[in-house]
């Protein structure tokens, strides 16, 4: 898919998430340096860098993981900085993780009837014993849940199977689905390809883009990966991070063509290359 | 035969008290990774809160309701006066608090309550005890044993089918992916030091009407030790099968060892037990294997 043509599709102007000069250090490494972000309304925005660049710690600062030494975080214009995590997820703010944060003794279905249960607002009480509104919701709930995501994201056939027994590729497809179920405003992907094989990645690709074009969930995504192909394909702007430093935003094509991007990739690939001599 | 049987009976009836205990002991555990060494001196406070609410003439049933009123705001109290300060500090910093509070309450308990041994008066079972054919168990056992299953069908209940047992069991299991998708970490700890001091409070109120009130009933605390290293530490069921297995040793250990001891075996055993199991079973029966993966 052209870049050009998905950039008409996003709704241009309206920023959904900005990170304004964010910095956060661990044991005096600076992990995120002053990085400064625009993600618009309806765009999928990649992040990509070698490893170690800050990535995953800027997807953990904006769900609130970590706290940020400095800089703000605003999310639909209300500044989320000092929030907690579980005010962030209900504010519709999910996330994939890089290495699998499954419930893995449970089933498919259950991990995400547990995401959507945990959002649920009725009452401790009549939450025990599914009686009138709790039951309603309940009822609602597992048809959405059942339609929307497990349709969207084809694991029907996986559905009663247990988390840990399923392959890998799977297990990346369940997390998505689990993170679905919060029905989300933004979605932060870190690393959603990673490990998974061609086919594979063409699958997560796509639902990956359906979830951002579809009218039923219209998520801006933050795509933190490294298979080059797809963040190039599917990206509606990409920013480069390197050494906890934002060196190079813009288009897909603009920013493969800037000579510090290049720097910083055959960098890591000739350290890569020397290593294995 | 009839001894052994004996035995066997009054150990379920007891290790279930040890078994309620060790499950609000396990439930901080998988929560938070807190290992708390004040748990003997929770069961002390809702035993004497409990026992306080009954010598004002209050019924014992509505007794135990207040002691699980004023043990649910005491824990959340201490995991926000104490605990909450310490997220993110080092395992063994937080431990050395729980330590901490263990004298602290049971400072408190001493200065409001005294050391002398308090009983329920007037008796809340009756003496008269239960027999079936040549086996003789005091109605306080059956009692309390009852309570105890009632008190932990009530908690496994609530962590299946409510929301907040749901996402206690879900920060267990994953903290980040809970975290993730909106749970709320200082909720959980709050509601699991809250549960555990419920349950505390049944279990020293069961032991103070069988052996009557005083500092010791806060070595229950201690106890509850070798039970969840049996089940393995972060095991629900592991607690309640472990609680009732050291139940049951100690009272074998004490009908048939005593006798060639000068005494003291029934303390002694769970522990040397605790520690045969430490060498074969490191993780317990159901604990998780910690395997490290780089």
């Amino acid at each position: 898919m052209e870049a050009g043509s998905r950039m008409g599709q996003a709704a241009l102007d309206e920023i959904h998430l900005k990170v304004d000069d964010l910095r956060i250090s661990f044991g005096g490494v600076q992990a995120v340096a002053g990085v400064s972000l625009d993600v618009r309304r309806g765009e999928i925005f990649s992040l990509i860098g070698p490893n170690g660049a800050g990535k995953t710690v800027l997807l953990n600062c904006i769900n609130g993981l970590y706290r940020p030494d400095a800089g703000r975080i605003l999310f639909e214009g209300r500044d989320i900085t000092r929030l907690p995590p579980h005010r962030r997820a209900a504010l519709g703010i999910a996330r994939t993780f890089q290495k699998i944060e499954l419930f893995s003794g449970m089933t498919v279905l259950d991990n995400i009837r547990l995401g959507r249960h945990l959002h649920m607002r009725a009452g401790i009480l009549s939450g025990g014993c599914y009686v009138g509104k709790a039951a309603r919701e309940e009822l609602t709930h597992r048809e959405f849940i059942e339609r929307e995501i497990i349709d969207l994201l084809e694991i029907a056939h996986i559905r009663d199977k247990i988390v840990g027994m399923l392959p890998y590729g799977l297990q990346k497809r369940v997390e998505l689905a689990r993170a679905l179920a919060l029905q989300p405003r933004i979605l932060l992907l870190d690393e959603p390809m990673a490990g998974l094989n061609l086919e594979e990645v063409e699958d997560m690709a796509r639902f990956i883009l359906d979830l951002n074009e579809e009218e039923r969930w219209r998520a801006t995504c933050v795509l933190v990966e490294h298979d080059m192909g797809v963040v190039m394909d599917i990206s509606n702007r990409v920013a480069v991070l390197n050494f906890g430093e934002k060196i190079a935003e813009g288009l897909p094509a603009e920013v493969q063509a800037t000579p510090e991007v290049v720097r910083a990739y055959l960098g890591e690939v000739e350290d890569l290359y020397a290593s294995r001599r | 035969m009839d001894l052994l049987i004996q035995l066997l009976i009054t150990g379920v009836m007891v290790g279930s008290i040890y078994a309620l205990v060790a499950l609000g002991w396990t439930l901080i555990y998988k929560c938070s990774g807190v290992l708390n060494l004040a748990m003997g001196e929770l069961t002390l406070l809702g035993a004497y809160v409990c026992l306080s609410f009954y010598t004002w003439g209050i019924p014992f049933p509505l007794a135990v309701v207040g002691m699980l009123v004023i043990g649910f705001i005491l824990g959340l109290l201490t995991e926000r006066l104490f605990l909450r300060r310490m997220v993110g500090e080092s395992i063994l910093a937080v431990i050395m608090v729980t330590a901490g509070l263990s004298f602290f309450f049971r400072g408190i308990v001493a200065f409001t309550w005294g050391t002398d041994t308090q009983v329920f008066t007037p008796p809340v079972f009756p003496a008269e005890p239960i027999r079936w054919g040549r086996i003789v168990v005091g109605q306080v056992y059956v009692w309390s044993f009852v309570a105890a299953l009632v008190m932990l069908v009530v908690f496994v209940a609530f962590f299946k089918y409510t929301r907040w047992g749901l996402s206690m069991q879900a920060t267990a299991d994953d903290e980040m992916a809970s975290l993730s998708l909106g749970v709320s970490a200082h909720r959980v700890y709050a509601l699991a030091w809250a549960i555990a001091f419920m349950a505390a409070g049944v279990g020293g109120t069961l032991l103070g009407n069988i052996n009557g009130l005083n500092i010791s009933v806060g070595y229950l605390g201690l106890l509850v030790l070798p039970a969840v290293v049996l089940g393995g530490l972060n095991s629900v069921p592991g607690a309640i099968v472990g609680g009732i297995a050291i139940g049951i040793l100690q009272n074998l250990s004490d009908g048939y060892l005593s006798r060639f001891t000068p005494g003291g075996i029934k303390e002694v055993a769970p522990f040397a037990f605790m520690i045969i199991i430490l060498w074969f079973r490191p993780y317990g029966l159901w604990g998780w294997t910690k395997i490290e993966r780089v």
